[in-house]
């Protein structure tokens, strides 16, 4: 008999595992399933298709027949609401029961809420799902929706907020920290990202939150600000970020800290059950110990090595690199590793041209590339993210790579052949 | 698969190479008209990288495991299934630059001159030979089945 495999979530991990069960076996009998009824779509495309850049089609990550020409069966719209490690059994809300060999919790991530009162109104949203996006989307159509509350100023509601301009709102962001996109840009960075948006009419108030949601027939009307003030809006979108859904886990009673906690194959610590994506905490490189990091690349490598695992080829994961790219009226940002750290401790090198919007901050620990922070010119990045992926000692072209000149020529030689090669890199 | 080699060495920097890219990417697939009416909204993608007398074209290096698609949030970047090679398909493409910010060798460039999209080499599709590699007057680029473990 065939082996069974059991992934739980249809996203980003899931094509990971999927892909990379299929390059190395035809045999094993795959099933996914997925909470929500739709294909396999792009979360991070959400963004681009609530302001309106892309039509729905575009949503979807993979053709219509990924699952057939991948062998696999799909169960959708149907929650999985126990898992029996011991048993190799999964239960569904439906009733139904599925066997597996080996099983891979993928289940992502939930958005936070911090509760509020008031946020029962209509007109109150999150956004890290399709219906979310949808119910917002019929939700401006069906109302009149001037002015927007975005309550987060980190990716996500950096994400929402461009989107919302983009589609011709007035927009409030509130963050609670003193900067937005704290967590992965440092003061001059996001200064500039803020000044950006206010270029662009977003009216921003950081140190603080949204206290109480006021409502007029059962509608948001504004929001009562920590610090006193009433801002009047017709919705309030919640961005805050995202927890992991580790609930299933925790009550099969694997090992559970932030994420689930998982090796280099991603195993968990129950035996034949893997997790991967953004539930998990696996290893991070740059700082050297393992923690959630919701990011779409590491979700599918993750999947990846997951997959390949349960189907007997080893691809230890070498660990994942925190980054993520965010605009701004059109100016790219992008932030890599850790990009944020503190002077003093590590080595910081950084270049100011405010009047173009153009900024890099790199830093280095003992002659390696740990972080970068790049406004504006982005070209050619990946340099950056190779060396710290890779911890390239730079001693002997720490010039040319810290004044920002990218060039494979400044790379070390070693390295330099290994990237022309396109081979994995053994350094 | 076959793979654009690269010789450092032979490379003259001359950069026909870039040229011959955008024309071969252009609708006309004239050099002259590509250069008089299309040039808007072209770009080559191959990029001679230089350093005092050492020179070098480098396009996508074809990677064995590429970043670029772990990263691509579209779907766009992506193995073609007929000829292996790492393609990005431009209609799904929205420009977030994630592969950018992954590529180890910098390959992949910003085309901002119409709509936004991630530019790479596509090894000239369903080419038997790149053009890049056809018109390098000096053999620094060559095309080759290379194996594992190159
Ligand atoms: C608006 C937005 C923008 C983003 N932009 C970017 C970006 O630009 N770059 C980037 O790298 N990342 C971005 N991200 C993050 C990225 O989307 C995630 O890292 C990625 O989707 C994680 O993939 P995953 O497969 O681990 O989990 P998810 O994508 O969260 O998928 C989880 C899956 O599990 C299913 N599921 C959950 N619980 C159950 C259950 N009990 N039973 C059955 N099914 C269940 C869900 O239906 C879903 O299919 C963004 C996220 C959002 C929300």
């Amino acid at each position: 008999m065939s082996m069974r495999i059991v992934i739980i979530g249809n996203s980003a991990t899931a094509v990971g595992a999927v892909e990379s069960i299929r390059q190395y076996d035809q045999a094993a009998e795959v099933m996914i399933i997925s909470e929500e009824p739709h294909m396999i779509y792009s979360r991070p495309l959400l963004s681009h298709y609530l302001a309106g850049e892309i039509e729905r089609p575009r949503l979807a990550y993979r053709g219509a027949d990924f699952y057939v020409k991948h062998h696999v069966a799909a169960v959708l719209e149907d929650r999985v609401t126990a898992i029996e490690p011991d048993a190799h059994r999964v239960h569904t809300a439906s009733g139904a029961e599925y066997a597996y060999d080996k099983l891979l919790i993928a289940t992502g991530g939930q958005p936070i809420v911090p509760p509020t009162p008031g946020q029962e109104a209509e007109g109150v949203f999150t956004m890290t799902r399709l219906l979310d996006a949808e119910r917002l989307l019929t939700y401006l159509r069906t109302h009149t929706v001037r002015r927007a509350v975005v309550v987060g100023g980190g990716m996500i509601g950096m994400k929402v907020t461009d989107a919302l301009v983009k589609r011709g709102l007035e927009v409030t962001m509130v963050e609670l920290a003193p900067l937005i996109l704290s967590a992965a840009l440092d003061q001059t960075a996001s200064q500039m990202l803020s000044g950006l948006l206010r270029q662009a009419g977003v009216e921003i108030h950081t140190g603080n939150s949204v206290s109480e949601i006021g409502a007029r027939g059962g509608h948001v009307a504004e929001v009562a600000l920590k610090d006193g003030r009433t801002l009047p809006c017709d919705t309030v979108i919640f961005g805050v970020g995202v927890r992991p859904n580790v609930e299933l886990a925790r009550q099969a009673g694997l090992r559970v800290n932030r994420g689930i906690v998982v090796d280099e194959y991603m195993r968990t610590s129950a035996v034949d059950v893997y997790a991967a994506g953004d539930v998990a905490e696996a290893y991070d490189l740059v700082v050297d110990m393992n923690r959630t990091v919701a990011i779409w690349p590491n979700a599918y490598r993750q999947g990846m090595i997951a997959g390949a695992h349960m189907v007997g080829v080893l691809r230890p994961d070498k660990g994942g690199v925190a980054m993520n790219t965010v605009e701004a009226m059109g100016v790219p940002a992008m932030s890599i590793g850790y990009g944020n750290a503190p002077e003093g401790e590590y080595e910081v090198v950084t270049e100011l041209d405010a009047p173009r919007h153009v900024y890099r901050r790199l830093v280095v620990k003992e002659n390696r590339l740990v972080g970068a922070i790049l406004v504006g010119q982005i070209e050619r990045a990946g340099i950056y993210t190779g060396l710290i992926r890779h911890r390239i000692d730079i001693s002997e072209h720490r010039r040319n790579l810290l004044s920002g000149h990218l060039s494979l020529l400044s790379l070390p030689d070693q390295y330099r052949k290994h990237v022309v090669r396109g081979v994995g890199i053994e350094v | 698969m076959k793979r654009i080699v690269i010789h450092e060495e032979y490379c003259i920097g001359c950069h026909l190479c870039e040229i011959h890219c955008l024309v071969q990417h252009s609708s006309s697939r004239d050099i002259i008209k590509a250069y008089r009416l299309e040039r808007s909204h072209l770009m080559p993608r191959v990029l001679v990288e230089e350093s005092g007398p050492i020179s070098f074209a480098l396009q996508c290096r074809q990677c064995e495991e590429p970043a670029c698609i772990e990263a691509c949030i579209s779907g766009a970047m992506h193995r073609d299934e007929r000829t292996g090679a790492v393609i990005c398909d431009e209609s799904k493409c929205v420009g977030c630059w994630m592969c950018i910010m992954v590529c180890p060798a910098g390959a992949i460039r910003q085309n901002l001159l119409g709509t936004r999209i991630a530019s790479k080499c596509d090894l000239c599709y369903g080419a038997d030979v790149p053009a890049c590699v056809a018109h390098c007057p000096n053999e620094a680029l060559t095309y080759e089945e290379v194996g594992e473990g190159r």
